[in-house]
């Protein structure tokens, strides 16, 4: 059992009691929520005839189901409509603070917690979403709960939970120049699988985490979940304390004093145990993508989608059936495979930092005549920010639509969607069958760098020769 | 689809039902339920659409369209079960179809707890006794009586030590499984925590 991490520090911290049927009562510190599986619980609280226990420890906003082109009300989706009108009169109703659309803070809930300040180091923070292990970032316990627990915690600001083990991912060395932190976690899920982090927590640690900056950081913790861990954590820093300075709702003046204090007290102690420990070396890392229909299928950009007979019996069946849903054969290689949708966007990689380095490979080329490419910033904030610096006319010169911000075709709950078998390059987190809108579609996970030099090229490229050029 | 649905309540001690296999690892939660059924402010029609792409694409030759599974109520699915979304509609979905509890290697960690929470136990057995049950020759017809007392699962001529959580399994005998009455009895201690957590007062805004 893990002793004296900051995993171990927060849940003891937060933990109420041991329920009768064995399981902790957790405080949550921050409730995140959402239109898409809230509704059901505040329903649940009505029928339950229950109050919102403490309404200013949680925070809505919308993003699954917004329209990305054209967002003016009512939605032209009916559902989608109702489905916002059910969100805002429950946060009118409950008094919770809700980032409605034209707020200047709305946009993706993994997005905008982060940027307003809302999540900060030793928090327990909760969300009806699984990419919650996204705030981990800042050295907050974070993961996703189901509705019925959205439900709890509303009602009493905690939840039902067994502990997890923490396995600490040591990741040795740096990244190399044109390999990104998609890349990294997409290795780290590759090599331990899909499933190895059920009942686990990730802390990620060593000289290339430390090297990443906090958005980076962001990318690595949200991917947990896709290696099976409900949550991901990184020892926060100096980096963290500056990234949540100012910030909209960090601790100001004579509380932010405090709050540092507390804060840097708050990591793993050098001598801490871990239920298990992983070392990867980060300078082997290339520029990663994904073949198959997990997020697990992946290789490096200057590899071949591997033969049935390199795998392990579990992983063979799996690879059968993604070498037909994907109409790949096992050996070709993964570069050049033409692509006909670029996406950039999403809670892994709709960020500033990720608009920035795709304009950066965009910059001054054209998005080739085959491709249907576009940008979905993950915030209000994050738009507003790329327009002051110029990078929706960058994107716009090459080709790509500029979109308003939401979660558009990272699971195509609007009206973004592939179509037919079409394949997409993306920059979200999920390539499971019929992920992004169609039950044929085809996704392919890289980073937003490697979505942008597919985009000009039409094909999956190595966006390392696109930087020399 | 199934006669009228009665979400459980209460006490779950015991789970009689005909076997369904669904074969594969990593079925995740998008397939469980395509996000564009999430449309919804409630879970009452979700029943209908579960793996509705998957039963789309093999044409009335999924597990789930099957005739001889019509009436089936246990899930029988191999590893990492559930996997992806935390959407609750997955569970919801499987439940408003008509199963009632999941034997599999396996689970995702926010299905499995979204399972719980709304009264379908999830059990676990080795890769080999789900090849048995899944490979079972009468599989059409193999019914199970699972007794949570004792942790199995029999049919006519097989027997099997089923594994779940324990504290899962206590929640379902008492039937506390829905915990929101359990967490609200602590609301002294919930007050406490409130106001002993270091971040609640730098946060007043
Ligand atoms: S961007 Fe995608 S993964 Fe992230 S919250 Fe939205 S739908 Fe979920």
């Amino acid at each position: 059992m893990s002793q004296d991490t900051l995993f171990d520090k927060v849940w003891d911290l937060h933990k109420i009691s041991k329920l009768p049927g064995g399981s902790d009562q957790i405080f949550i510190g921050l409730h995140l929520i959402h239109e898409v599986t809230s509704p059901q619980a505040f329903g649940a609280l009505k029928d339950k005839n229950l109050k919102v226990k403490f309404p200013d420890r949680t925070v809505a906003t919308v993003d699954h189901i917004v329209p990305t082109d054209n967002q003016s009300r009512p939605f032209k989706d009916n559902l989608a409509e109702q489905m916002i009108k059910t969100l805002e009169n429950n946060c009118l109703e409950h008094k919770i603070r809700f980032f409605n659309i034209g707020s200047g803070n709305q946009g993706i809930v993994h997005v905008v917690a982060p940027e307003l300040g809302l999540t900060q180091p030793g928090m327990t923070i909760a969300c009806g979403d699984s990419h919650t292990s996204t705030h981990g970032a800042f050295g907050s316990i974070a993961f996703g709960i189901g509705t019925s627990q959205v439900r709890d915690v509303l009602a009493t600001q905690t939840i039902a939970m067994n502990k997890l083990k923490v396995r600490q991912i040591w990741c040795e060395n740096q990244l190399s120049n044109g390999v990104f932190a998609k890349d990294l976690i997409l290795h780290v899920i590759n090599t331990l699988g899909v499933k190895a982090g059920v009942g686990f927590a990730y802390e990620f640690a060593g000289p290339a985490i430390n090297a990443l900056s906090m958005e980076e950081r962001m990318t690595v913790c949200n991917m947990s979940i896709e290696g099976g861990a409900r949550c991901g954590y990184i020892n926060p820093d100096e980096k963290t304390f500056n990234y949540m300075k100012n910030k909209l709702y960090s601790p100001k003046n004579q509380h932010w004093e405090k709050a540092l204090t507390w804060w840097k007290s708050l990591k793993s102690d050098e001598d801490s145990i871990y239920d298990d420990v992983i070392k990867i070396d980060a300078s082997k890392i290339e520029p990663t993508v994904t073949w198959g229909i997990t997020p697990g299928q992946s290789i490096g950009i200057n590899q071949q989608i591997p033969l049935v007979d390199e795998l392990s019996h579990d992983d063979k069946l799996l690879a059968e059936e993604a070498y037909e849903y994907m109409s790949f054969k096992p050996g070709q290689s993964i570069k050049d495979i033409p692509v006909e949708v670029c996406f950039i966007g999403s809670c892994t990689n709709g960020r500033i930092s990720d608009l920035r380095i795709a304009a950066k490979v965009l910059k001054g080329k054209k998005v080739s005549n085959n491709v249907k490419a576009f940008v979905v910033p993950g915030s209000e904030k994050v738009a507003n920010e790329a327009k002051q610096e110029g990078l929706d006319q960058i994107f716009k010169d090459s080709g790509f639509q500029w979109r308003e911000p939401g979660c558009s075709m990272c699971l195509a709950m609007n009206s973004d969607k592939l179509t037919g078998n079409q394949i997409s390059a993306s920059s979200s987190n999920r390539n499971f069958k019929g992920r992004q809108g169609s039950p044929s579609g085809r996704t392919l996970l890289m980073s937003p760098a490697m979505v942008a030099a597919a985009a000009i090229n039409g094909k999956v490229s190595d966006v390392r020769e696109l930087f020399s050029k | 689809m199934k006669s009228e649905f009665t979400p459980p309540i209460g006490t779950i001690t015991q789970i009689k039902g005909q076997c369904i296999s669904l074969i594969g690892n990593d079925i995740d939660t998008d397939r469980i339920i395509p996000a564009r059924f999430l449309k919804c402010v409630n879970f009452d029609s979700l029943g209908e659409s579960v793996f509705e792409d998957d039963r789309k694409t093999l044409k009335g030759s999924h597990p789930f369209d099957l005739k001889e599974n019509k009436n089936a109520s246990i899930l029988i699915v191999n590893s990492n079960f559930g996997c992806g979304s935390s959407r609750e509609h997955a569970p919801q979905a499987l439940m408003r179809w008509g199963i009632k509890a999941i034997i599999g290697e396996s689970f995702a960690d926010i299905f499995y707890n979204n399972c719980i929470a709304i009264g379908i136990p999830c059990f676990t057995l080795p890769n080999k006794s789900i090849k048995e049950i899944q490979n079972n020759k009468d599989n059409k017809f193999l019914f199970l009586e699972i007794d949570l007392k004792n942790s199995l699962a029999k049919a006519k001529d097989l027997s099997f030590n089923l594994e779940i959580k324990e504290s899962s399994r206590k929640m379902f005998l008492s039937g506390e499984w829905d915990a929101t009455s359990a967490l609200l009895m602590n609301n002294n201690l919930i007050e406490n925590k409130f106001n002993q957590l270091p971040y609640i007062k730098f946060n007043i805004h």
